[in-house]
Formats: structure tokens, sequence, C-alpha cells
């Protein structure tokens, strides 16, 4: 079983507060004073985004243990809500941020309720069959395009960006340690077990879809809004499957090692943009290894914050 | 016409899916587990049936033994190399790798030959056979007779071989049949080898019937034919070739009444509601949980 995490006390939480703060200064200088060219503004976001992708799943899969395999799904729907409300109706940002959580959560209740009665391999197959469903759909609709996809506005920034994912790192976080969290984590460690002592297992499985796929909805509209264009293919079953490996080299139940997953991967997989065959190969392969060798992840479902506890511990 | 027309057309696709989802639903009856990679096999053996006729300049049933041959051993090769090792880790766990052996198949085929489409060669000509006044082309029939062949073969196999009787023994419990001497791990490999070798001779046939075969193609169709087999219910064998034509019928009925462009998205929908409505499927049995 998992470590519990102890909440910690007021000069941790202040320095973690102080480090968050002096993270997003030092890249707001470093952005506005043009050191950090265009290349790295670009690798920053998209290191955001797929954090944002990477822990919104993570609370689904890793925290709740239901195998979700249709993420680009809550993406896309996100992506075009948000690119929808601010193209073709003139409506502000942060409405189109909220709205694209808001619409992805509805779409997650909508797949969760009915299909969380599911478990383990059938649920994984309804899920990528939603996300199918969302991109053929798309790909039919013209107003939004069809297969041409999208012209989006750029507004996307730092400070928007940087926002969005401390927040979500924070409520996915205390979720995670609230009641409710204990909940969702004795539906991962076993289902009949929990129902059996009173948890509705229903409930928080279509709590952790919902919420899940808020802040993919949210990570939806950061990426419309970053990348200028958006079409159907992107959205596919691969783009499900990356955030799938995030999650799963990360380690299942590790909110911090989703976190460092993706970051890694993402500045792999700017360098690796050339090359689009052998990262698949790569990802492929480091997914194989990594369940036939340690199928708990790079951190297991330890945090970070625990290694620096047991070190202290011992010194 | 027109509606027999139709019908066959739905036959003969119906009965594509059916050959790949024998795979899926031999393999999730003994392991349990969704051979995500069996889409890609079944792209292997499209692709390897295609060197068999252009390269080594073989007819059409020498082509199809040789690639069923081949993917058995892919089949094998895969179960032994990546989930033999996961065969009593948690189901998420074997799926994961599953999934990852899949898109490594994908990618190294086009890392080796490049993601451009080929073109099969055109074994049967233009010919049309005139059924009750439909027209058809010759290959919905050879792919209609040779799926009808395989299944039957299957069926012997299945029910009057020791094989057979060793596979359903471990489906049925893989522990009693362990007691019983039978070695469970060469009947898993055995099942592999069947599915695979179907889903080789799946891909030479639907090379010839669409012609054009890439190195992505078996994703769609793999999906399609898993959902045909939990439609009949999976791990029953006659479920998954029930379910294979109904499935190619409904598609075909969707296209004819003017939604082609939702085709793909029906099979999922269909799944969805099945899993809703009726999880155990046409044939299958109903497995309650238990503690």
């Amino acid at each position: 079983m998992t470590p519990m995490t102890i909440a910690p006390d007021r000069k941790r939480l202040a320095l973690l507060f102080i480090g968050i703060v002096a993270l997003y200064a030092v890249v707001q200088a470093g952005l506005s004073a043009g050191w950090i060219g265009r290349f790295y503004e670009n690798m920053l976001m998209n290191i955001g985004i797929n954090i944002m992708l990477a822990a919104s799943l993570h609370l689904i899969i890793g925290v709740t243990g239901q195998f979700s395999i249709g993420h680009a799904g809550f993406l896309a729907v996100g992506a075009y809500t948000s690119a929808v409300l601010t193209t073709k109706l003139d409506q502000p940002f942060f409405l189109a941020i909220l709205a694209a959580g808001v619409v992805a959560a509805l779409f997650g209740l909508l797949v969760g309720a009915p299909t969380l009665r599911l478990r383990g391999d059938y649920l994984a197959i309804a899920t990528l069959g939603f996300g199918e469903i969302v991109r053929i759909t798309l790909y039919n609709i013209d107003y939004v395009g069809g297969a041409a996809g999208m012209q989006v506005k750029h507004l996307t920034n730092w400070t928007v960006l940087y926002g969005a994912v401390v927040v979500m790192l924070v409520v996915i976080a205390n979720l995670t340690n609230s009641a409710h969290g204990r909940a969702m984590l004795a539906v991962r460690e076993d289902e009949v077990a929990a129902e059996a002592m009173g948890v509705p297992t229903t409930y928080y499985k279509v709590l952790a879809f919902a919420v899940g796929a808020f802040f993919a909805g949210i990570a939806g509209a950061m990426y419309a809004h970053q990348f200028y264009i958006i079409q159907p293919v992107a959205f596919s079953f691969l783009k499900s499957f990356e955030i799938l490996v995030f999650v799963v080299l990360g380690g299942l139940g590790s909110l911090s090692g989703a976190v460092l997953a993706a970051t890694l991967l993402s500045v792999v997989n700017i360098y690796l943009q050339a090359f689009p065959e052998t990262r698949m190969i790569l990802y492929s392969l480091v997914l194989i290894l990594v369940m036939l060798y340690r199928p708990q992840g790079l951190m297991g479902n330890r945090e970070l914050g625990d290694l620096f506890r047991r070190r202290a511990k011992e010194a | 016409m027109n509606w027999l027309q139709q019908l066959l057309n739905g036959i003969s696709v119906g009965s594509i899916y059916a050959l790949i989802a024998l795979g899926y639903t031999m393999v999730y009856g003994i392991v349990k587990l969704i051979n995500f990679a069996h889409g890609d096999v079944f792209m292997l053996g499209a692709f390897i049936g295609f060197y068999a006729i252009t390269v080594l300049h073989l007819g059409f049933i020498p082509a199809i033994l040789l690639t069923m041959a081949v993917t058995s051993l892919i089949g094998v090769l895969i179960e032994r190399v990546a989930y033999r090792r996961l065969r009593n880790s948690p189901r998420i766990a074997a799926l994961t790798t599953a999934i990852g052996v899949s898109l490594f198949i994908e990618y190294t085929t086009i890392y080796v030959r490049g993601a451009q489409p080929d073109v099969y060669p055109d074994l049967f000509g233009d010919r049309v056979i005139r059924v009750f006044g439909a027209t058809t082309r010759v290959d919905t029939l050879v792919i209609l007779l040779i799926s009808v062949l395989l299944m039957l073969l299957l069926q012997w196999i299945v029910h009057y071989t020791k094989i057979g009787k060793a596979m359903r023994a471990v489906s049925y419990d893989a522990d009693a049949a362990r007691l019983m001497g039978i070695s469970v791990d060469r009947t898993i490999s055995w099942t592999f080898a069947l599915g695979s070798a179907l889903a080789g001779a799946a891909g030479v046939i639907f090379g010839l019937y669409y012609t054009k075969i890439d190195p992505l193609m078996g994703l769609i169709p793999g999906l399609k034919a898993f959902v045909a087999a939990v439609m009949g219910g999976i791990g029953s064998i006659p479920g998954a070739m029930v379910g294979g034509l109904l499935l190619g019928l409904v598609e075909t009925g969707v296209s004819a009444l003017g939604f082609s462009l939702f085709r793909d998205a029906v099979a999922f929908i269909i799944l969805i509601l099945i899993l809703l409505f009726m999880p155990q499927g046409l044939f299958g049995k109903n497995v309650r949980e238990k503690v």
C-alpha cells in the first residue's frame, strides 16, 4: 500500500509556495527580457500542456485505477469548445478556458456514468471507442472545419498556462489527500472490498472521470490557443497513448512521477520531432520494457516529497 | 437486386472481421488478455502475402499458406517475449504492454519500408459473377470460400484434436488443466499460433479485396474485430464468427443508407451499447466477480 503522505507542515508549505512563485518570476523575467527564445518558450508550453494531461489522467488511472485510453477525446472536446468560443463567437479567452473544462467534464460524466459499470479491459476499450467517436464526429462537422481543422488565435501565454498547471496540481494533490481521495485509492486497490466497506464506488469513479476530464479540457484550451491550428487527426488514439506513457512511466499512483515523466518526455519529444517513427518505436519500447521489468514505473506510487522525508529521517 | 449485392458485400467484409475476431476471442478465452497487437499481426499478414505474390511470384493459395505459417510464428514470438512474463501481473500491465507491442510493430514496419501504401496485385481481374440477378466480383466469393474453409478447419481443430481439447481445458480452468498434465505454456503458444495464422490469412484476403495496404491498416479493422468478438461474447468461437458477420452487415447497411462517413463510428457505438446492455454478448457466459 501507499505510504500515506502526511500533510506538509507550515515551513514546507511556505518553501513550496516561494518555490512556485520564484519559478514563475524567473521564467517570466527570462521571457520578457528575451533570454528565453521562441524555441525554449515553445518547449515550456509543451511541457505545461503535457503536465496537465498527465496529471489529469493520473487522477483517473493512477489514483482511481480506471484504465482509460480515450483521454485525447477530452482534450479534443476542450480544444474545439474553446476554439469555437474565441474564434467563432468572439468570447474572451478566460471564459473559453472555463467552458472547455466544463464541457469536457460533462463529456466525462456522459462517458463515465454508463461505462464505469465496466471493469478493467472492457472499460479500456469503451474509452478508446469514445475517443474515436469524438474524432470521427469532429471530422464530419463542417462548422469546425472537418478534416482541415480550425485556425485558432494564439492566446496561450506563460502566465495563463503556469497558473492553470499550479491550480490543477494543487487541486489534484489535495483531492488525493482528502477523504474522497482515500475512497478513490480504495477503489483502485480492491473494488469489491471498497464496496463492502461502504464506499460508493460508482460515484467515485464518475467523480474521478469528471475531474480528470475537466482538466484535460482546460489543457485542450491551452493546446488549441498555442498551436494556431487544431485538426481531428491530432487527437487520435496515438495522443491518448502518449498521455498513457507519461502516467505509466512516471509510476501508476505517483503525481510527481507523472509530472516528471511528462516533463522529461516533452523535452525528448521536441528533439525527436524530426524522426516521428523513431520516436514511436522508442515510446513503445520504453512502455514494454517498463511493464516487463519495472511495472511500478519510475517513482512507484511514492511522491518526490517522500524521498526527501525518508532521507531526512535517516540523517 | 441491389440489396442482395449489399448483403454479399456485408458478408465478405464480415468474414474478414470474423477471422480476426477469432484470434482475439481465443486468446482472451485462454489468457484473459486483449491482444492489442492482433490487428498488427493482421497487417503483417497482408504485407507478407503481398511480398510472397509480387517478389516470390507465388500463386494465391501458396501465398496464403506461407503467410499463415509466418504470422503464426510471429504470434508465438510476441507471446513468448512480451506477454508470458506478465501472465500473473495486473490486467492493466498486460494491456499496456499489448498496446506497446502493437505500436512497436506498426512503427517498426514504417521505419523499415516507409509509410506509403502498396497496391495489391489484381489476381482475379474484373470478372464478375451473376447470382440471382446480383453482380458480384469474383474475389468476394473467394473471400467467402476461404473464410468458411478456415472456420470449419478451426472448429475441427478445437473439437476433434488433442491440442484443441487442451485449449478448451486450459480456458476452462488453467490450474486444473495443469494438474491433469497439460502443458499450459505450450497450449497458450498454440492458441497464439492459430489465432495469428487466421489473422494472417485475413490480411491477405483484405489486401485482395480492398487492394490498398499500409502499415497502419491494422488499427481500425483490429478494433472492429474486437468489437465483433465482444458482440458475439468474448471467449466464444461461434460468437466471434457470428459477431464478425453481423458487424460487417451493419456497416454495409449504414454505408448503403448514406452515412458512410460515420461507418467507422458505428462499430464503437455498437460496442458501448453492447457492453452496457448485454456485456456477456450473444454467446458468452455471464461471469460474476467473486472474492
